[in-house]
């Protein structure tokens, strides 16, 4: 694929960044279930968490196809660090910067874009997963202050977080309409960190239930006005899902290298393996989705940094990254034969990492309702 | 012979399913592509047609929103010499009469011997900017245009009436023509041509080069709306012969047969 | 790379989409069922330039870029699949090869006639015992004089009944193997060339395919295209070229189907209600049209490439072919079913479009070569 000058020095500043110091640290992040305090700093002071950012709020002041390609390069070698990276970026960063005013910038967009502080967003419940307008957190309005109730569940880095930007309704009945969203700061009294689940991959990122009992956040937290919060995580949501892609095309690359490698130094019968028809097939299918799903996605970041609709072309950028992420990884894994189901090579650690695309934020089912609303205009 | 062809981008919806947006006034333009309204697209056609009978220039234009530039390149490319673009975004709400009056503006300065204008937008359907174009410049018109003949000074125009009938006007030049659809078989424009209009440039008018005066809203849309469903198409499934049946059976009970 | 269209591929974009769909699309279910080649399209295809759409103005063409021959095969075969192979193969196997190895004097003598439709151009690479496996070729050429004397048959050639100017392929020396292969511009009324068998295909149907049959036909030595032995590069470096045409047919092929079943989903009821409103048939909706935004941005990527005069660009444009077709038959198997019974029916045109798409998975270069092209690259 043909990337302009710029974009193509980045991809190599992130290649060496994600071969040098991101993969050595992988395996080991997962096996020990260890959230990457080191990389999580060293990826702030490359400026990576406000790619898409201005100069001014503590950004790079690139786009979000430097963004993608640079979520791509790190998943590539750890899925873990990847899924930290956009969901503190794209969930995070991205909300406070669209929908924020300018005094929340400067408190918290601009920490968050250093790395200084670290971002979650608090969108699923118990109740309403692929149906966002179930919410039933309440945000009661009393004096200046809002009153938060509720329980959020599989909230990436939720223990870990300072800032966590949340959905809450000032009435469940309401669906859509009654939806808000509001920044929570760590420690705000009545902000209570529930369990700490245990997945079968991402293990070295952290997934957490946070509840809010009468926890009371002051007036100005509030994002956006009243009644936006739908509008507010939509948007959210289709940048999201250019994230959530490029993590899946980075671990399905990561993964076809390690089968790429693997085929090339192993034989049967005498022959190498990557010189069987057979597994010369099953390469080139994935390498060719591979590279269709880049174009999806980075299309995609480009519609969005031109502004234009993007619904359908990031909902399709995430949906066939997941989709043939799963069967690149499921293919690495065939390629390596006994031996890949074993710790001793890195590709069932990628199986396990990249199921989670094709359900976090919005299951395959879910982009496909999405994309046919798009195509049947309605 | 210079010719002006005054041209409307609108959304093509023939096809598409048409949604009322949030103000409650205009559809929903997102998903629906757009093109030259398609009477104009004759109406540019038949000026080309003259023009290589007689020479002379085509300047095309047209008030409307930067993407209107793609139409007007297209008509660059099906033979126009000249486009020009009134920045729609200068003036708030128009009707045919505002349109009108911009138009007149924007033209006045330009030699014509002949207008021609489209006879119907399909979007808005009032037909009306032409004619009133043709009153505020004080010259001759014929709407609903569909034969000219023209010579130096005069044309020789058909209009389509009501029920079959034809009238034949003589008019004098300078003159404004609505054109009716089926005047002519609007040609493609070829690569080449596409390629060389794709580098010309396009001359951009806005408020500051249009006559303030006059520009009188008449009309305003209070509401645009769906109308609410009266009666539901039956589809009749099944084997030909079976919908036949159910068609006979149908007629029967209307009392049609 | 710029995924936004430029203001002329826009245009152009518009244009042949409307040319097609008034122009192009009413004749094509006639011409499925009589297999006539559809000689006024491409008279007209010719006027707005069409044929010669990548070649320089001095020639004749329209001097447009790569990423246009894409677009303007996909609109193409999106109305007609017939007509879009045929319009590929005058401008990428024909047109293309004389402008990349052409002598100045055979580009003045063939290049205008090409590009204005006054001669149809065609290409005879494959024969009864040589498919895939182009090295096992048996047309011979022999040099006597001033002419070479070629003898030998060649198949499935598109165009050929129609076409005036034929590239096509002989060993001039067979112990060379590869590079014992040469290629030449032989002209329909060359003594010794006949037609053979004309094709009966299941899709595209209205393409002149036939047979090319050649004894004792004597070509003169001026018309031997590039160098002596050159041919083999000459066949792989303008199939590269002509994968992105095929891979558009496809885009074109596909996007029909889609825009039939969509059209089709919001007006057939079941159950009481449009089919469209059943999550099945918007899964099998939402997937067709994911599928075929990637197949298009593969093909745009490997025309970007060309574009980009990077020499290299096999992989990418073998990706773009394969994705392309592979795509094309199963979005075109959902359109039918989601017909149902009608889909399989002669009446409703994704019938057509489904017999049109398999040949996509077969010519120029079958799937697998297409894998063994992509793998060699990923695997180097």
């Amino acid at each position: 694929m043909i990337l302009s000058e710029k974009h193509l020095a980045f991809r190599e500043k992130l290649k060496e960044f994600s071969d040098n110091v991101v993969a050595p640290r992988a395996k080991d992040l997962d096996l020990n279930s260890e959230f990457p305090h080191d990389l999580v700093k060293k990826m702030g002071e490359m400026d990576l968490y406000g790619l898409f950012v201005p100069k001014k709020y503590g950004g790079a002041g690139l786009d979000t196809l430097s963004y993608a390609i640079a979520v791509e390069e790190v998943s590539r070698a750890c899925g873990s660090t990847g899924i930290f990276f956009a969901a503190h970026t794209s969930l995070a960063v991205a909300p406070i910067y669209q929908a924020g005013n300018e005094s929340q910038k400067q408190k918290w967009l601009i920490p968050l874009a250093k790395g200084e502080k670290i971002g979650s967003f608090g969108l699923t419940e118990p109740n309403a997963g692929s149906d966002a307008s179930a919410t039933e957190t309440t945000a009661k309005l009393v004096g200046d202050e809002y009153i938060i109730n509720g329980t959020k569940c599989f909230i990436t880095s939720g223990h870990v977080a300072d800032v966590i930007v949340l959905t809450a309704t000032k009435d469940p009945s309401l669906g859509y309409q009654g939806i808000s969203a509001f920044v929570v700061e760590k420690g705000t009294p009545g902000f209570i960190l529930g369990k700490e689940e245990d997945k079968m991959g991402l293990r070295g990122s952290i997934t957490s239930e946070l509840i809010f009992e009468d926890c009371k956040i002051p007036r100005e937290n509030l994002l956006g006005e009243e009644g936006d919060g739908f509008k507010i995580f939509m948007q959210t949501l289709d940048g999201g899902r250019i994230s959530i892609g490029a993590l899946a095309l980075g671990i399905a690359q990561g993964a076809l290298e390690y089968a790429v490698k693997f085929v090339k130094s192993h034989s049967i019968s005498n022959k190498l393996l990557s010189r069987q028809q057979s597994i010369q097939s099953t390469i080139a299918e994935i390498g060719t989705e591979i590279e269709a799903a880049r174009l999806l996605i980075y299309q995609a970041a480009e519609l969005k940094d031109a502004g234009r609709p993007l619904t359908k072309e990031a909902a399709m950028g995430k949906y066939y990254a997941s989709l043939i992420g799963m069967k690149a990884t499921n293919t690495a894994i065939e390629l390596h034969g006994m031996l890949g189901l074993t710790k001793e090579y890195p590709v069932e650690r990628f199986i396990r990492d990249e199921k989670l695309m094709e359900i976090g934020e919005g299951t395959s089912e879910i982009q496909k309702i999405v994309i046919a609303r798009q195509i049947l205009g309605k | 012979m210079d010719i002006i062809v005054c041209i409307k981008r609108v959304p093509q919806t023939a096809e598409a399913d048409v949604t009322i947006d949030s103000s409650g006034k205009d559809i929903e333009k997102d998903r629906l592509s757009f093109d030259m309204n398609e009477s104009d697209s004759y109406a540019l056609e038949e000026a080309v047609l003259i023009k290589e009978k007689f020479g002379g220039t085509i300047t095309v234009i047209s008030l409307g929103h930067q993407d209107t530039e793609d139409t007007l390149r297209i008509a660059l490319a099906k033979g126009a010499d000249n486009a020009i673009r009134i920045k729609a975004e200068d003036f708030d709400e128009l009707d045919g009469y505002k349109t009108a009056q911009i138009l007149k503006s924007a033209i006045s300065d330009l030699n014509y011997d002949l207008i021609f204008t489209g006879c119907i937008a399909t979007d808005d359907a009032y037909s009306q900017v032409g004619v009133t174009l043709a009153e505020l410049l004080d010259i001759p018109h014929a709407s609903l245009v569909i034969n000219i003949d023209t010579s130096e000074k005069r044309a020789h125009v058909h209009r389509e009436l009501e029920g079959g009938l034809t009238e034949h006007l003589d008019i004098s030049l300078p003159a404004l023509c609505t054109i009716q659809t089926g005047i002519n078989e609007p040609r493609y424009a070829s690569l080449i041509a596409i390629r060389r209009a794709a580098k010309k440039e396009i001359k951009v008018i806005g408020k500051e080069e249009i006559e303030k005066e006059n520009l009188l809203l008449n009309t305003q849309i209070e509401e645009l709306f769906i109308p609410p469903k009266t009666k539901e198409i039956e589809f009749l499934t099944g084997s030909p012969a079976e919908s036949a049946s159910k068609l006979a059976k149908i007629f029967k009970e209307k009392g049609l047969i | 790379m710029n995924f936004e269209l430029t203001n002329d591929q826009k245009m152009l974009q518009s244009e042949v989409r409307k040319f097609a769909e008034n122009e192009l699309a009413p004749l094509a279910p006639e011409i499925d069922v009589s297999g006539e080649f559809p000689k006024e399209s491409i008279k007209k295809l010719a006027e707005l330039g069409l044929l010669g759409i990548f070649i320089p103005e001095k020639y004749g063409g329209s001097e447009f870029d790569f990423v246009s021959l894409a677009i303007a095969i996909e609109e193409i075969s999106r109305a007609c699949a017939s007509t879009g192979v045929i319009v590929a193969v005058n401008n990428s196997l024909t047109a293309y090869p004389i402008l990349q190895f052409g002598t100045e004097e055979q580009k003045q003598k063939y290049l205008p006639l090409l590009c204005s439709g006054k001669k149809i151009g065609a290409m005879g690479i494959t024969e009864p015992n040589a498919g895939s496996d182009v090295a096992a070729m048996e047309t011979t050429a022999k040099l006597e004089g001033d002419h070479y004397i070629l003898n030998g048959t060649k198949r499935f050639i598109t165009n050929g009944t129609e076409a005036g100017i034929f590239i096509v392929f002989a060993y001039t020396d067979k112990e060379l193997k590869h590079k014992g292969m040469s290629a030449f511009i032989v002209d329909r009324d060359t003594p010794g060339f006949s037609l053979g068998n004309h094709e009966n295909l299941m899709g595209i149907r209205a393409t002149g395919n036939c047979e090319l049959i050649f004894e004792d036909c004597k070509v003169p030595k001026e018309n031997l295209l590039g160098e002596e032995g050159q041919g083999f590069y000459i066949c792989m470096n303008t199939l590269d070229v002509s994968r992105i045409d095929i891979g558009a047919q496809a885009v074109g092929v596909s996007q029909a189907a889609l825009d039939e079943a969509v059209k089709y989903s919001k007006e057939r009821v079941a159950f009481g209600k449009p089919i469209c409103k059943f999550e099945m048939i918007q899964n099998m909706l939402a997937e067709m049209a994911t599928q075929i935004h990637a197949a298009r941005l593969l093909v745009y990527n490997a025309a970007w490439c060309k574009d980009a005069g990077i020499k290299r660009f096999s992989k990418e444009a073998a990706m773009a072919k394969y994705y392309a077709a592979n795509i094309a038959v199963d979005v075109t198997r959902k359109a039918v079913q989601i017909f149902g019974g009608y889909g399989y029916s002669k009446d409703y045109t994704v019938e057509r479009l489904y017999r049109d798409a398999k040949i996509l998975e077969l010519y120029e270069g079958t799937s697998e070569i297409q894998k063994v092209v992509i793998a060699s690259e990923l695997l180097r």
